[in-house]
């Protein structure tokens, strides 16, 4: 969890470990653990959700599901 | 039925669009190929007076698709072809058939195979009308022997289609297509109009496109865009219309496809007998080529020959009754056809060597004259 | 999932049946991102697609959904849009799909400029039939049936587009999807015919045959291969080869059918 006060949410039954969320955010807060997504900088996440968009098994939620998702 | 209106000349495929309009055909998608083409035209001209729509297609593949898609959406839908333009349909049909997407398939036969022959007539796609997709599949074929019947049996191919949930063929051929008659149409108000059934989703929970809640093989139907979200898939699937390769579920799914038709013979079939009764000798034909024999007939008996005629108005189902219901007095069947022999391997299925099954085939883009029926009886009675 | 966007989707079917790393969900999610923004009405969407990867899509899209004969998409939804112009009529293809057996479909649907929004997933091969060259292989690449390298020569499907009368004609990739969600929701808003050629990925098997290595490895490609439309156009032709241009092509006003067939229809009812 995150000072910030909001999530970072990887459902994992979903992810199929492609690793393209790891690659590609611009503020490195995921890391690999066996292939797996695992959030290791909150605090550096800007809420770009670049990482959701781009995550082709729907398995990734930035800022809750109330946060307007622009 | 009533008749109100005033008799005109019309042309077979002229009746083909005034029937699909008084049946409620409100789309067609064509694609220009003779001698099914005036359909098209007459359609293009009629179908906006009355509010429906008319399109050409880039060709017949796409003409079978879009009236897939269009009655998924609602309408009534229609399109007309030939050999060739029914050889490129198939696929498509066969995806109606798997979906249950009501539709109306013309084909005006020409003398094939490919190209053949466009502008002579034939009765050569038989076959390919019950066979013609591949798999396993439903489907209702009628032909039509007059102008008149053309309107009569193209408002009953959409009844079938509508009511069955199967892509129902009109198998024409180039006579009855370009032959004007006299006729009578009657009064729209007198006509039968059956509708597709629709689900009363007051009373049910989830709507299963796919689920026999009347167990009588047919589901209720949704529309496209009535606010209840589906899938329709080619595939093999379940009640839920979504695709599985579970054995009971494929097996559950073709069977019962198979039994909307099979439980229903006796309102699908249709049949003229004529002369029956103490037939020695029955001549069993369709479409253009059962004028010939019924002239034949007549011509016969005035001679007293013991001669009779049975015409199958429905193909596909295979009218096998009819053939077994003939009288202990029938000895010889003669199944006279615009083809090299394709029916005659179904009469002959459904005789079961109980007669003799002879063929009178034409395959030269020539009609079967009434003399050749003639001949052929007298041939098989001296034989006899 | 994010809870608001549930409602567009068959949760219970998924997960989808694409390979991991492959682009078709971040175009699907790309889709159902750009209906969402729209707030179209739901029940009035229609998405029809043919045969292959991308065309499992629908499945797992809650809308109207039809899957229909291999390329025939644009066929069927050109008769639902015309039966009930009402409807938002979506099409979701692939490259081989749309180009090879669909191709003539495809410029028929586009010379008609029938309202229907056309989104092609290009990932360069026939994947669902595991890896033979589709006509947007590009030249030289590897396929099962292609084991020697491709000869034929790729379509530009944007050209092909707009040469065929789309009225709205827009490329993109699956690295560059805040852009892709803005494309398809322009293309959603056009009236005419629109068409949104996807650059995806197949790690499966374009990726494998080509020895491109991972997923990643792709998305860094497509990133560092593409340039937009305005950098296109001050670009020397020979520095041209093998890049990507993204973004929007062209886009015009033009008489849509579905509204010139109701023109139609009073004109045959004032005759009478």
């Amino acid at each position: 969890m995150s000072e910030k006060n909001f999530e970072i949410k990887i459902n994992e039954k979903a992810c199929k470990r492609c690793g393209i969320c790891i690659a590609f955010c611009p503020k490195k807060v995921f890391s690999s653990e066996n292939d797996k997504p695992v959030v290791v900088n909150p605090d550096a996440c800007t809420k770009c959700k670049l990482c959701e968009i781009r995550c082709p098994d729907f398995a990734i939620v930035v800022g809750g599901d109330d946060d307007d998702d622009k | 039925m009533t008749m109100t209106s005033k008799p005109r000349l019309m042309q077979g495929n002229e009746a083909c669009v005034e029937g699909a309009i008084a049946a409620g055909m409100r789309f067609y998608a064509g694609y220009p190929i003779t001698p099914s083409t005036e359909i098209a035209e007459i359609a293009a001209e009629r179908l906006p007076k009355v509010g429906g729509k008319f399109i050409q297609m880039e060709d017949e593949i796409a003409s079978m698709g879009a009236v897939i898609g269009a009655s998924l959406a609602g309408l009534k839908a229609m399109t007309a072809t030939s050999g060739p333009g029914f050889s490129l349909k198939q696929e498509n049909i066969g995806f109606a058939c798997l979906t249950e997407v009501p539709c109306v398939v013309v084909d005006v036969q020409r003398g094939g195979p490919s190209t053949g022959q466009p502008t002579l007539p034939a009765q050569g796609d038989v076959m390919q009308a019950r066979w013609g997709t591949h798999g396993d599949h439903p489907i209702i074929t009628l032909s039509p022997s007059y102008v008149r019947e053309v309107f009569d049996m193209t408002i009953r191919a959409f009844n079938l289609s509508e009511k069955y949930r199967v892509p129902c063929i009109l198998l024409m051929d180039e006579v009855v297509g370009h032959l004007r008659e006299r006729v009578e149409l009657p009064d729209p108000a007198s006509i039968k109009i059956i509708n597709r059934k629709r689900p009363d989703l007051s009373k049910i929970e989830y709507y299963n496109p796919y689920q026999d809640y009347d167990g009588d093989g047919i589901p209720p139907m949704v529309n496209f865009g009535e606010g209840v979200p589906y899938h329709v898939t080619g595939l093999i699937h379940d009640i839920t219309g979504f695709p599985s390769t579970k054995p009971e579920v494929t097996e559950y799914l073709i069977s019962r496809l198979m039994r909307k038709i099979n439980d229903n013979l006796d309102e699908i079939i249709d049949y003229e007998k004529f002369y029956t009764e103490d037939s020695e000798t029955v001549v069993v034909s369709f479409g253009s080529t059962a004028r010939s024999v019924i002239r034949a007939v007549k011509i016969l008996r005035r001679e007293g020959q013991k001669v009779g005629m049975l015409r199958l108005k429905t193909i596909w189902p295979f009218p096998h009754k009819a053939i077994q219901e003939l009288p202990p007095t029938t000895k010889n069947i003669i199944v006279a056809e615009m083809n090299f022999g394709q029916l005659i391997e179904v009469v002959g299925a459904s005789a079961k060597g109980r007669f003799n099954v002879i063929g009178l085939n034409k395959y030269n883009g020539e009609l079967i004259s009434p003399d050749e029926v003639i001949a052929k009886v007298r041939e098989v009675n001296k034989n006899a | 999932m994010r809870k608001s966007l549930e409602k567009y989707y068959r949760i219970d079917k998924l997960p989808h049946i694409w390979c991991p790393g492959c682009g078709h969900g971040i175009i699907t999610g790309a889709v159902v991102r750009a209906i969402d923004n729209l707030k179209l009405d739901k029940d009035k969407i229609c998405i029809v697609s043919g045969i292959g990867c991308s065309s499992r899509a629908p499945g797992y899209l809650n809308f109207n959904t039809l899957h229909t004969t291999h390329g025939r998409a644009l066929a069927f939804a050109t008769g639902i849009k015309l039966a009930r112009p009402d409807l938002k009529v979506i099409v979701l293809t692939g490259d081989g799909d749309c180009t090879a057996i669909g191709g003539n479909h495809f410029i028929h649907a586009c010379r008609r400029n029938i309202d229907i929004t056309t989104v092609v997933f290009n990932n360069s091969i026939y994947g669902m039939t595991s890896g033979q060259y589709s006509p947007m292989t590009p030249l030289g690449a590897y396929a099962t049936t292609a084991p020697y390298g491709n000869i034929d020569r790729n379509f530009d499907l944007c050209k092909l587009a707009q040469a065929s009368g789309a009225t709205y004609v827009a490329r993109g990739t699956v690295y560059h999807v805040p852009q892709l969600i803005k494309i398809i929701e322009k293309a959603l808003q056009h009236k005419g015919f629109s068409v949104v050629e996807t650059l995806s990925i197949c790690p499966t098997y374009f990726g494998r045959k080509n020895k491109l290595g991972s997923p990643v490895k792709m998305m860094e490609m497509l990133r560092d291969n593409s340039i937009t439309v305005k950098a296109a156009e001050k670009m020397p032709r020979e520095e041209m080869v093998n890049k990507i241009v993204i973004g929007e092509f062209f886009e015009e006003n033009a008489p849509e059918y579905t509204e010139e067939y109701m023109k139609i229809i009073q004109r045959a009812q004032g005759e009478e």
